[in-house]
């Protein structure tokens, strides 16, 4: 569904993905993990066409997405749902608004509807009653889990998600651990998760892959990632400050 | 040693043009396209528009009666007592041609450009322009565009407004000092025309344009936390400062001093 075919990006002469080769299949759950600045984040804002390749190409379907016209590539972000690392809710708007924005924007919706589907998206998240708030009156966790609401709130196929556990609590976490694998099972969501939380990667991945010096260095089922041989996947999955990987 | 691989001044100018021209020919090919973001329109109106009365009733009032002053003071010296009346003419041009226009373009890239670009900046910097881009909304049309278009229209009212509030000030410190209100208004009337009122109104509508392309600019580009909001919104008032004057000079030499000529 998604490939990523020898992906290159720089920001001002420092090289962050240097020849990124992976392919996403529909239906399934990837998590990337890798250090801290490494990359991931920049790697998946490729995938919806926020950020556009030095070098590389990103087919969706087959389509090389870097060549589509405005509105074929507004046809194609419709397709996607973004979390956002600090949830990057709306300032000036409501929760209410926030979650709408996609809905109404990406959907033709009565007023009723629009209502029902905004309460039913906060409700998966496990937020209730909020919708007249202002994301300033939130703690970080709701914030992030608008967030979550807002970018599931319109039925994306394909939902990006920038460490969805950070910030929030290990029970909450584990909620939205369930809600990505609900998601898959009974929507068919493909999901691509960022995460430095590895028993959330452990949990609802069906394939891991480890970002290092700009390149995928390891791929596999978190069984296979467990055991692997690499020391640099080692060394980060059990969270060792020594060992071959030394910028932090 | 010299460091060979800085990028020299002149280039630097010249991708700094090119951004700010391919944000402008954005913003000009969306104002016609749909959806018009209506709501934030409204709003940058009231923003641009009415929280700037206060501060553009108070610059033109005391631009226009330190105008009127220096005037009187200048007649009164240097042609004769009785000769300050002929100072309304002179009052109300360089007011409505010059002198409000710039004020107001300042004023305005103080208190407006600056916010535009904090605004967009702090948005650019937490994700939130990105967040648009995913929930699909061009960030041009629902930034830029009502930004500008509202800067379009309320520069040139706060302009006339301002043009009443100045010349009205110079009446004032004029009457107050016994010089003759109706031939002061006579030859004010006989000198000041429709068109030199539209130069000072086509000026503060070139300058909408430059305050909120700049602003929308630099907070587009805004990088690096809240010392790069800072930054931007430095950038913007120096920037968009330094555009007005450079911009109203060739701008009085272009626009025909009358309609007839």
């Amino acid at each position: 569904m998604i490939q990523i075919v020898d992906l290159h990006k720089s920001f001002g002469g420092k090289k962050v993905l240097d020849g990124v080769n992976l392919d996403i299949q529909r239906g399934e759950t990837v998590v990337i993990i890798g250090q801290s600045g490494s990359g991931k984040s920049v790697l998946i804002k490729h995938m919806i066409g926020i950020l556009k390749p030095d070098k590389g190409e990103i087919y969706i379907d087959g389509t090389e997405i870097c060549c589509l016209s405005e509105d074929d590539f507004y046809k194609l972000r419709k397709r996607f749902g973004m979390l956002f690392q600090g949830a990057a809710l709306f300032d000036s708007l409501t929760v209410g608004q926030n979650v709408a924005f996609g809905l109404e924007r990406y959907r033709v919706f009565s007023e009723e509807e629009k209502t029902k589907a905004v309460r039913e998206s906060l409700a998966m998240v496990g937020l209730r009653g909020i919708e007249t708030l202002m994301p300033h009156e939130l703690s970080g966790g709701m914030k992030k889990r608008v967030g979550l609401a807002r970018a599931i709130a319109y039925g994306p196929e394909i939902i990006l998600y920038d460490e969805p556990s950070t910030g929030i609590d290990p029970i909450r976490a584990d909620a939205i651990n369930d809600l990505i694998i609900q998601m898959q099972r009974e929507m068919g969501v493909t999901s691509v998760v960022i995460t430095h939380d590895m028993v959330s990667a452990y949990k609802i991945a069906d394939r891991i892959a480890m970002l290092y010096e700009g390149k995928i260095i390891q791929e596999g089922t978190p069984e296979e990632i467990k055991k692997t041989q690499n020391e640099v996947v080692q060394q980060f999955i059990h969270g060792m400050a020594k060992g071959p990987i030394k910028e932090y | 040693m010299p460091d060979k691989t800085r990028t020299p001044p002149y280039f630097i100018f010249f991708e700094q043009m090119g951004e700010v021209g391919i944000l402008l020919s954005r913003t000009f090919k969306n104002f016609f396209r749909k959806p018009w973001e209506g709501r934030i329109f409204l709003q940058q109106l009231e923003e641009i528009g009415v929280r700037s009365l206060p501060v553009v009733s108070l610059t033109a009032a005391f631009g226009g009666l330190v105008f009127g002053l220096q005037t009187y003071m200048g007649f009164h010296r240097y042609i004769g007592p009785g000769s300050e009346a002929y100072g309304g003419p002179i009052i109300s041009l360089g007011l409505t041609k010059e002198l409000i226009p710039i004020l107001v373009g300042l004023m305005v890239t103080g208190r407006v450009g600056s916010s535009m670009a904090a605004e967009i900046g702090t948005m650019r910097i937490t994700e939130q322009v990105d967040a648009l881009f995913t929930l699909g909304a061009d960030p041009n049309r629902y930034l830029v565009v009502p930004r500008t278009v509202a800067s379009i229209i309320m520069l040139p009212c706060l302009t006339l407004y301002g043009d009443v509030i100045g010349v009205a000030g110079g009446y004032l410190y004029n009457a107050i000092m016994g010089v003759n209100r109706t031939l002061y208004w006579r030859n004010t009337m006989i000198y000041l025309e429709l068109w030199d009122v539209i130069t000072g109104l086509i000026k503060a509508l070139v300058f909408g344009v430059v305050i909120a392309t700049i602003g929308c600019w630099q907070g587009l580009k805004a990088e690096g936390g809240a010392e790069g909001v800072g930054r931007a919104t430095t950038r913007t008032v120096v920037i968009a400062s330094i555009c007005i004057l450079i911009l109203n000079f060739f701008l009085s030499r272009m626009l025909p001093v009358s309609l007839g000529q």
